[in-house]
């Protein structure tokens, strides 16, 4: 019991690991209320997306001493608009579109950080830094995380039926064009901050994997939100005790939880899972279809 | 202005003059006028590809006409929209079935607009919403997820939300598809109940049973009007032919309907 004890305790004495504790919590709140209209729009592609195309922005804000929140943020949002623009002016399809956009613009940002001089530390935007965050790190995220869930909540239901049904809400005068650009906008922001945790290369798992996760414990939205939430908070700080024991990458360990909890969910929920699928018909998994 | 019930001032529901519209330089609506006043039920008849659902969209402001004006209670589009006047329930539904909400949050989607920008339903949403779906018959069904519903049962809560909605004017594209004799005998009647209490309704069908039975008016189209008015005077066998005889329509220039050239306003 006490070992327990001084498991959880100990590293709350440290500084560092309290406050990578309070920013992935928020962090994780934000990306897993995002995450749910990510999963259900099918827009992870779009997010991996996005969360690689902000990379030049992140560089330029540094050298020019910027916010990098606001870097990060044009590129994000340029990056979604120039999706948009070719895909509307050529025939190509949009998953190929995504790709080359923004292996265009995370190649940009490598080669701006491999030439501009400066003292960041291309690991840390590729696997994050949350253990050694900065004050001005955290202030950026809490601002950039308090403006996107007040949007989502705030408009909830409206981007809930765009996501369903886009035909009826345009027939009741709702204006689709700007809550899919400002759904994109959320995603843009919602990327920068899960950046400050898991790195650009992960942070997609932040935007999807919750989200799939609640998905499959229920069929009402509401309790999705809240399941998705729950699940990346809670893979979130069992994946920095776990880093800081093991001494292993915390954005690593983050996934690794977050992928784990999905796992689990696959096999065992209620309805949705392998498990109450094949007590349910026991004859058609044993012959899976094509 | 809220109002459940479709107001009643102006007896005219839908004008649609000289519309045109097409889709990259391709005419899919040549030159079609109508007007539909209160209480009506409109059948608009056409072969596949006739316009039918392009019509409901430019009447929707879904397609931008290339010439033509169109006005909903005498207002333009996008004032009928937000006035909630229009009710649209498409051909194919495009949602995804898997969605996670019920049947009760689909039919208090048509209340959205009427709502606060939170969208947190009042005592006379859910009233709306209980009322539309007992009129559907699907009360009972209200906790189901909406992909566990039949596909009659589907069709009747998409009504259910036009009826919540309480929109005075229904487009409905070929509701009668894939639906069993008893939804179809349902749908009828509310379709009936709807034009008693002075709403205007108008339904694409290729079935012809259904024209003579409980529709008022009667649209025949092929890219354009061929013909328009009382059900008995356009229904006659001249019109039918003319109407699904395209081809040949098309073959002898000195048979279509006079265009009449962009009278463009
Ligand atoms: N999005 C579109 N782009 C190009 N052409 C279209 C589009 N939608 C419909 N059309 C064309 O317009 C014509 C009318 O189509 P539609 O209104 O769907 O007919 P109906 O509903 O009567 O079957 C058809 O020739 C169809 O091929
Ligand atoms: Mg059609």
């Amino acid at each position: 019991m006490t070992a327990v004890l001084t498991w959880l305790v100990e590293p709350l004495q440290q500084e560092f690991m309290v406050r990578a504790l309070l920013v992935s919590t928020l962090v994780s709140c934000v990306c897993g209320l995002l995450s749910c209209y990510m999963t259900l729009k099918g827009w992870a592609l779009m997010g991996d997306a996005v969360s690689h195309a902000v990379m030049p922005g992140v560089v330029i804000a540094y050298a020019l001493n910027l916010p990098f929140a606001v870097g990060a943020f044009v590129f994000g949002v340029g990056s979604v608009a120039l999706i948009g623009y070719i895909k509307q002016m050529t025939r190509i399809k949009e998953d190929t579109v995504i790709g080359l956009v923004f292996t265009g613009f995370f190649a940009l940002g490598l080669t701006l950080i491999s030439k501009v001089r400066s003292n960041i530390d291309l690991s840390h935007i590729l696997f994050g830094n949350v253990l050694g965050i900065s004050s001005s790190d955290i202030l950026q995220t809490v601002v950039i995380s308090l403006l996107v869930l007040t949007v989502l909540v705030v408009l909830r239901k409206d981007l809930l039926l765009f996501c369903f049904d886009p035909t009826h809400a345009r027939s009741i005068g709702l204006h689709t064009g700007v809550l899919h650009y400002l759904l994109l906008s959320m995603l843009s922001l919602a990327a920068v901050a899960g950046l400050q945790t898991v790195g650009i290369i992960l942070v997609v798992a932040m935007l999807v994997t919750p989200g799939a996760t609640a998905y499959l414990l229920t069929d009402r939205f509401d309790r999705m939100v809240w399941l998705s939430i729950l699940s990346a908070v809670i893979s979130s700080v069992a994946g920095i005790y776990w880093s800081y024991w093991m001494d292993a990458s915390t954005a690593g360990c983050i996934v690794l939880v977050q992928t784990l909890l999905f796992l689990l969910c696959f096999l065992l929920a209620p309805r949705h899972g392998l498990l109450a699928q094949r007590r349910r018909s026991p004859r058609a998994s044993r012959f899976p279809s094509a | 202005m809220p109002s459940r019930q479709p107001h009643l001032c102006g007896n005219e529901r839908i004008s649609v003059r000289h519309l045109c519209v097409e889709y990259h330089g391709v005419v899919a609506v040549h030159d079609a006028s109508l007007h539909l006043n209160a209480g009506t039920i409109c059948a608009l008849v056409g072969m596949n590809g006739a316009g039918k659902s392009t019509l409901f969209k430019a009447l929707m402001g879904f397609v931008r006409p290339s010439a033509g004006t169109i006005a909903v209670n005498g207002l333009p589009l996008d004032q009928a929209r937000r006035a909630r006047a229009v009710a649209y329930v498409p051909q194919t539904e495009s949602v995804d079935w898997n969605f996670p909400v019920n049947v009760h949050e689909v039919v208090m989607m048509g209340r959205y607009g009427a709502m606060n920008l939170l969208r947190i339903p009042r005592p006379v949403d859910r009233e709306a919403v209980k009322e539309a779906l007992d009129r559907v018959e699907l009360w009972h069904l209200r906790d189901r997820q909406i992909g566990a519903l039949s596909g009659g049962q589907r069709k009747r809560a998409f009504l259910a939300r036009a009826l919540a909605q309480g929109a005075s004017v229904m487009l409905l594209d070929e509701p009668f598809n894939g639906v069993d004799i008893r939804t179809e005998k349902l749908m009828i009647e509310l379709f009936e109940q709807f034009r008693r209490e002075g709403r205007t309704l108008m339904i694409s069908t290729h079935d012809l049973s259904h024209v003579t039975s409980f529709c008022d008016q009667v649209v025949l189209i092929n890219k354009t009007v061929l013909a328009y008015g009382e059900t008995s005077s356009v229904f006659t066998s001249e019109n039918l032919a003319l109407t699904f005889g395209g081809l040949r329509l098309e073959a002898s220039p000195t048979a279509t309907i006079d265009p009449d050239p962009r009278q463009a306003p």
